[in-house]
């Protein structure tokens, strides 16, 4: 292995955090847990999302194999972690020093950095081993973090059930990956694609691929295994459910396209199909089961499950269109779920934090800003142009029309549809009833500005779209395999 | 003065500089309330006199677009800034900046809260349907044409009546669910094509299987928003909950979109799935025509019953659009304006009542014209010119599709006509059982006379049903051109070249 100065260059990113997670190891042991050092620790974590999100700008340009072939840091990994990156960056800015539900201590900021180091693990991933060594890295923390609020059922319910799914999906992950290692002798990802491309495809490999693609399913919780998200949402401490909601899910994205485009390049056809069949059963698991929820974070969850269904669809054309398009859904998600909880962070009701979808009745006339910050993310989400939204799906449908899968489409703007109930259904409550017990006013300073920068994404991407789609179609164009 | 100016951006975005002052407003409640108003109505009465001169420079005789704008996008992908207007387009554009002023003023007393918002709301449907109607990209077109639901959605549940969350429920449900059936063949269209130009689609030929599904995925959408039968049970409901000025909008402008987007698109994008699916829309508008008069007829509510007089009337609109001959297509477009001012003064009719007396119930009337004789003069002439009397608009555009219809089937022709009969039975008797008769009720008796806000409505919807009435060619002339480019580059029907007066 030739350790050169470009080697530790493409992996900046990484390395600063890395730094960064030891020396909060040091403070989170040394530092006595009060307000003044939480407010430190979390500076220091935003800083180093800051630091690492530059770095990816001191990469010299090209694709980098490094570290033994393990590692490849492409456009695709730049893009990506650069979502990742802000959306963690969010993640930690969201809490509010006072927020409580046990995420109130060091060791919290020191585990989501150390998650969000395993997704860029995950993103850089170019062997099956470095790609199972970031899903780890980045699983084992969330598990945890799932369950910081101590003394509630709900979170150590919400930890443990997400800790024997992720287990399970961690088993099926490495028996599909020993599968294709038995089967195609490699266990990198460019041998794979080569050994594919070079003979026919064994059944082996094909069933060991479906193994792999179940226990990432698990990762971006596209239904059928989708089963912990909702309780996962609910029971985890707010600040948690957005991370949850905003970051894991774009690196597992960028991981899957990277296996999926990159290693299984040829086998498009034989993946396509359990794509197919992910994306429409999430879309119908994500439309249905939203529509009678009442906490706002279960709600989201199976909002999500949706969201997933539908990038899905544009990930399922296999074609270049769809891997953009895929791009494109996954920063428009990143924006809406942020905004989405910069609001719901701010419910409180005699500061006490609220999650019922009900408590957000009457808010136009008691928050008259907030709610229609809220309203512009709900109607985004329901895909409604000229949103953000609209053109994450406009993009996804066109990659699944393009490829022929019109009737993946049709179920995907049918769903959507579907969808466009639940979301109005939080837009009806906030404008079209009155306030039983108004909620607290104000609003954090991190919170209005998340709010703020989100809906300015949100309401201004039309005008941006061409030069983010420029940018999705040249990754593409770089990640897929010439022909 | 304006040349060189992107005069069409400048309308289409012009009510966006109202919304930023309206953001901009401080001050206590009432004063903001006020100052609300007023920025609304100049700003909206401004972006209508910079219509005008849309109208003082469009060429008639010209062919093609006009006012073209055109801008890189979306780059390298054939999605571009593309507006223009012709002589289908131009008329609606100021049908809608004629009305958007006018329902403001419509709403001024009868908004009281967040009187801020609901002019925002208002602003922002403007541009939503200016931009629609200007829009020569397919995609632009989708965005305001999907964009109209948000703040109509609002303006129905936010300032509706009592079931107001139903109806603003099943008004955007339904619309999306039209909608997105038309998105997906949108997407299909750019596959095949790689544009998104609609003059370039308009001139590309997909095979007639294609077309075939095409056609049906648009009409999905353009059959709700128009609303044919039985698509049309959310437009009764939104109505009746919306609040006047609401009602206006929804029946002047919005269900004209769907007639809109036949002509923009079904016609010379599918012309042979248009010929083959035209005895079948006969048929619905045919049923709609009808029953929905005879539905009319037994409504108690006068909301509802101008209401399935929309869906009636709109219903000859269909039949004309797809006679596939001049003069069906020209009537069709002629009775869209007519009744896009005809209704929206019906509505303000209603509207007018409904403040003083705050019902909607016929049976709570009688006798109005005792109180109010002016205003029963107002409602008369609309109320006749919705019939289709001689004279008024109405009967410009009902003729015409029926010589149109005639020359498509006898029996549509037939049929369609015995619609027009009922619609007189329901409208006279309507205006009957409100105006006519003894005030007995103290109710009615006590209804003060018009005011000189109403006066300043109802004058020039008046003045503009008579114009075209007395002077059709006012308006046929601004788009017998384009009417009859369409029928030839798409050759789709007879074009028997006969004179439209």
């Amino acid at each position: 292995m030739e350790l050169t100065q470009t080697t530790f260059a493409a992996a900046l990113p990484e390395l600063i955090l890395c730094a960064l997670a030891l020396l909060m190891v040091l403070l989170a042991a040394f530092l006595a847990p009060n307000a003044e050092n939480m407010k430190t620790i979390r500076a220091l974590s935003l800083a180093g999302y800051a630091v690492a999100f530059g770095s990816l700008f001191m990469i010299p340009a090209g694709t980098h194999v490094i570290f033994n072939d393990l590692f490849m840091v492409g456009p695709l990994g730049y893009y990506m972690k650069g979502l990742v990156l802000i959306g963690g960056f969010f993640a930690a800015w969201l809490v509010s020093d006072s927020w409580g539900e046990g995420v109130d201590r060091p060791e919290y900021h020191l585990l989501v950095v150390l998650a969000v180091l395993g997704m860029m693990v995950m993103i850089s991933a170019n062997d099956l081993i470095s790609l199972y060594m970031g899903l780890e890295l980045q699983s084992l923390p969330l598990y945890v973090v799932a369950a910081m609020r101590t003394g509630s059922l709900k979170s150590s319910e919400a930890g443990l059930k997400y800790f024997l799914l992720g287990a399970l999906s961690s088993g099926l992950l490495l028996y599909g990956a020993s599968l294709i290692y038995g089967y195609t002798g490699s266990t990198n990802f460019a041998d794979i694609a080569q050994m594919l491309s070079a003979q026919e495809i064994s059944a082996g490999t094909v069933i060991g691929m479906v193994f792999l693609l179940s226990g990432l399913a698990f990762k971006i919780s596209a239904a059928p295994f989708h089963m912990w998200t909702p309780d996962v949402y609910e029971g985890a401490p707010t600040p948690v459910t957005a991370l949850f909601a905003i970051v894991p899910k774009i690196a597992a994205m960028g991981l899957l396209l990277n296996v999926a485009y990159g290693a299984f390049g040829a086998a498009t056809i034989q993946w396509s199909q359990v794509i197919i069949a992910l994306s429409v059963a999430s879309m119908i698991v994500g439309a249905t089961g939203a529509i009678m929820q009442q906490n706002i974070k279960r709600m989201l969850a199976y909002s999500s499950i949706a969201h997933m269904g539908y990038a899905l669809a544009g990930f399922a054309a296999g074609t270049e269109a769809g891997f953009s398009a895929v791009i494109i859904y996954m920063t428009t998600y990143l924006f809406m779920g942020a905004g989405s909880f910069a609001i719901i962070m701010t419910m409180k009701r005699d500061d006490v934090a609220v999650e019922k979808i009900s408590d957000l009745a009457g808010m136009s006339s008691t928050h008259p800003l907030l709610a229609a910050g809220m309203m512009i993310v709900m109607f985004s989400m329901a895909g409604i142009p000229p949103l953000a939204g609209f053109f994450g799906k406009w993009y996804v449908f066109l990659a699944a029309v393009n490829a022929g899968l019109i009737p993946l489409a049709i179920i995907g703007v049918l769903t959507s549809v579907v969808g466009a109930f639940y979301y109005l259904r939080i837009i009806r409550l906030m404008y079209f009833e009155e306030a039983e017990a108004p909620l607290d006013k104000g609003m954090e300073r991190n919170n209005r500005l998340i709010l703020l920068t989100c809906l300015v994404v949100i309401t201004l991407f039309f005008m941006g779209i061409g030069e983010i789609n420029e940018t999705a179609s040249s990754i593409a164009m770089a990640a897929m395999p010439a022909g | 003065m304006l040349a060189g100016w992107p005069l069409l951006s400048v309308v289409i975005f012009l009510p966006l500089v109202g919304v930023l002052f309206l953001l901009l407003i401080r001050g206590d409640e009432e004063s903001v309330a006020e100052n609300a108003k007023q920025v609304a109505l100049w700003v909206s009465g401004f972006t209508f006199l910079m219509s005008l001169f849309l109208l003082f420079g469009f060429d008639p005789i010209a062919s093609g677009y006009q006012f073209e704008e055109k801008a890189e996008w979306i780059t390298g992908t054939g999605i571009t800034y593309h507006l223009g207007i012709d002589g289908i387009s131009l008329p609606f554009i100021l049908l809608s900046t004629f009305l958007t002023p006018l329902a403001i003023l419509a709403s001024w007393k009868a908004i009281t809260k967040r009187v801020r918002e609901y002019m925002i709301a208002f602003l922002v449907l403007e541009v939503m349907m200016v931009g629609m109607f200007a829009s020569l990209d397919m995609l632009m077109f989708y965005l305001f044409f999907e964009g109209v639901l948000i703040p109509m959605f609002l303006i129905i549940g936010v300032w509706g009546g009592a079931e107001r969350v139903y109806a603003a429920f099943k008004f955007f449900l339904y619309t999306l669910l039209g909608s997105v059936l038309m998105l997906v063949c949108m997407l299909f269209m750019y596959h095949q094509t790689g544009t998104t130009n609609i003059v370039q689609l308009s001139d590309f030929a997909f095979s007639p299987a294609v077309q075939f599904w095409l056609f049906l995925g648009f009409f999905a959408s353009f059959a709700v928003k128009v609303p044919m039968w039985p698509v049309h049970t959310w437009l009764p409901d939104a109505h009746v909950q919306a609040p006047t000025a609401g009602s206006m909008i929804l029946a002047g402008v919005l269900l004209k979109m769907g007639g809109y987007g036949f002509i923009r698109f079904s016609l010379p994008m599918f012309p042979d799935a248009s010929a083959i699916f035209a005895p079948y829309i006969f048929a619905l508008s045919v049923i709609a025509v009808i029953y929905t008069s005879l539905v009319a007829l037994a409504q108690s509510d006068m909301k509802k019953l101008i209401a399935y007089s929309s869906v009636a009337h709109m219903g000859f609109v269909t039949i004309g659009i797809f006679s596939l001959n001049e003069q069906g297509i020209a009537g069709a477009m002629f009775q869209m304006i007519s009744h896009g001012l005809v209704s929206a003064a019906l509505f303000f009719c209603v509207g007018v009542i409904y403040d003083r007396a705050h019902t909607r119930e016929i049976d709570a009337y009688g006798g109005v014209v005792d109180a109010m004789p002016r205003y029963a003069t107002f409602f008369m002439f609309m109320m006749l010119a919705s019939v289709g009397l001689p004279g008024t608009s109405g009967f410009v555009g009902e003729m015409l599709v029926l010589v149109g219809a005639w020359q498509a089937s006898h029996w549509v022709a037939i049929f369609a006509a015995t619609g027009l009969v009922l619609g007189a039975c329901y409208m006279l008797w309507l205006y009957r059982r409100v105006v006519f008769g003894r005030a007995e009720k103290p109710e009615v008796q006590e209804l003060e006379p018009l005011n000189n806000r109403e006066y300043l409505i109802f004058v020039p919807l008046t003045v503009l049903v008579l114009w075209f009435g007395i002077y059709p060619s006012s308006l046929l002339d601004l788009m017998e051109g384009t009417v009859i480019d369409l029928i030839q580059s798409s050759g789709i029907g007879s074009s028997t070249q006969t004179a439209l007066r």
